[in-house]
């Protein structure tokens, strides 16, 4: 093969250097988008680890209601049953991650924006939510009522 | 004095053939004609929306402190503060409605056929876009609707598999929908979405230059078999002004309802606040919303919300290339497509009474 041939249109080597070309831009270019990508999502907020919170004080609450407190960086439900006995929610919808609600006229959790309902237990029991609201425990600190992650079992 | 500036600039520029495609346009003349002003009317209500737009920037205080109550301050202490946020709400959602009605009319006109595909597609995607503006918009009054509607339509991001969550990550600013998320929507709906939206109408209305006008197929064959039947109007000056007739109505329209029903703020968003009962996106959502309502928590072994996601997306995806499984011209448009467009128009605006009704 001669030097003439070599630099015609379509020869292997004008083809070689093409790709590296090519290749080069390409690669330019991924060198510009991955520190973009990167910088576009925020860096993941260091978990406070949180698992103990103060709910409320007993006598807050009246019977057959519920309040929404602040679990670490989302809200979580505390209900009072008409039979005197506490529970603690999560109170975001495993739908689309809306704050739910007690109902004392259903007895049960409501979420307003599609109509979820689960019992006071958590369970999702009509409406989209796929999965139970998490349950958390309870125990009282003189009038405080407190609540604390579930240990895995 | 006039008409020596412009004879200096034509000198320079030679403006004669610049406005020489403009003198060759022409509209053609028939029972559908008044069709042709919805895409005119949407173009005229979006540049409401950025004259509005930038003079709410003027007081308007983007972060999850400062935004509810500087609308606040527009609506009470500035002066005419409360009409220019009201023009602003009420031409965004007029906006979004002749936006429709512009799709449908194209759709229904057959107007998106060989050779206007591409033209289809730069139209679905500003209709896309005027959605993205409605959605990032609603968010930045900052109050309780505007904080569920954001935590829902960002949710529903993130069902989609694989990159679902870092995309509803990258919309939030984190996991929750925090002042960061207020932040973020700011920038989309002044900065980023105005940017793609002027690119995009630009490609828009140079297609629809290069083009010209459509014909309806049915009107059309009229004409082939009775030539003397063609009409055609200048589109410069007899369309235009027409046109601009129209933008006057509309401008009417937008300034009545803008100051007999002046939009309202609501509640400052709380975080850390129940979802109010009733609550509801903007009715341009409603159908997609009710839809969403209705699917079952389980539908086989998929979630609910997955599959009403990626079925919307899929939906819209393949709306997107309506023109691509479209018969060419000169054969005839084909019926299944004429059926579904109804059977949209129907579902569309069915879904969205039944959600406006449904409790």
């Amino acid at each position: 093969m001669s030097a003439d041939e070599n630099s015609k249109p379509g020869s292997t080597r004008r083809r070689v250097i093409e790709y590296f070309l090519g290749g080069g831009v390409i690669a330019t270019f991924a060198s510009f988008l991955y520190p973009v990508l990167r910088y576009v999502l925020p860096p993941p907020v260091a978990d406070l680890g949180v698992n103990e919170v103060v709910a409320g004080k007993v006598g807050d609450l009246k019977p057959n209601s519920g309040a929404i407190f602040r679990f670490g960086s989302s809200p979580g439900l505390l209900i009072l049953t008409s039979d005197g006995t506490y529970q603690a929610l999560s109170a975001t919808c495993t739908h689309l991650g809306c704050t739910v609600q007690y109902r004392g006229d259903l007895r049960q959790v409501w979420c307003p924006c599609h109509n979820g309902i689960y019992g006071i237990d958590g369970r999702n029991i009509s409406g989209p939510p796929p999965k139970p609201l998490e349950a958390y425990d309870i125990h009282l600190r003189g009038d405080e009522i407190v609540v604390t992650l579930k240990r895995e079992a | 004095m006039i008409a020596a500036i412009i004879r200096w600039l034509d000198e320079r520029l030679h403006l004669d053939d610049l406005i020489a495609p403009f003198r060759h346009k022409t509209v053609p003349v028939h029972r559908l004609t008044y069709w042709y002003f919805f895409g005119g009317i949407t173009l005229f209500l979006f540049g409401v929306q950025v004259i509005t737009g930038i003079l709410l920037l003027l007081y308007y205080n983007a972060g999850a402190n400062e935004a509810f109550e500087s609308v606040q301050y527009i609506m009470t202490k500035v002066r005419y503060g409360w009409l220019i946020r009201s023009i602003h709400s009420w031409s965004a959602n007029l906006m979004i409605l002749t936006a429709f009605l512009h799709m449908f009319s194209v759709l229904f006109l057959k107007a998106y056929r060989k050779p206007r595909e591409l033209t289809w597609v730069s139209g679905m995607l500003l209709l896309f876009l005027v959605m993205g503006f409605g959605f990032s918009g609603y968010l930045l009054p900052w109050n309780t609707l505007a904080f569920f509607a954001t935590k829902v339509g960002t949710a529903m991001v993130g069902q989609i598999p694989i990159v679902g969550q870092p995309m509803m990550i990258f919309l939030r600013g984190g996991p929750q929908v925090t002042g960061a998320t207020l932040i973020r929507f700011f920038g989309f709906h002044v900065a980023i979405l105005p940017g793609l939206v002027v690119v995009l109408i630009s490609i828009h209305l140079f297609l629809v230059q290069r083009l010209g006008m459509s014909v309806p197929p049915k009107i059309e064959t009229e004409w082939i078999e009775n030539p003397s039947a063609r009409r055609d109007m200048k589109f410069f000056p007899n369309f235009l002004l027409r046109e601009m007739m129209a933008w006057y109505v509309a401008i009417g329209v937008l300034g009545a309802l803008a100051a007999i029903f002046p939009w309202n703020l609501g509640v400052k968003a709380d975080p850390f606040g129940s979802a109010p009962a009733g609550i509801k996106p903007e009715w341009y959502f409603l159908f997609a919303f009710q839809t969403l309502k209705l699917i079952p928590a389980k539908v086989w072994f998929v979630d609910g919300e997955v599959l009403g996601v990626l079925g919307c997306g899929l939906v819209g995806l393949l709306w997107l290339m309506l023109p691509f499984f479209e018969s060419e011209p000169p054969s005839r448009p084909k019926r299944w497509i004429t059926g579904l467009a109804i059977f949209a128009l129907m579902y569309v605006a069915g879904m969205s009474v039944y959600g406006f009704l449904a409790k």
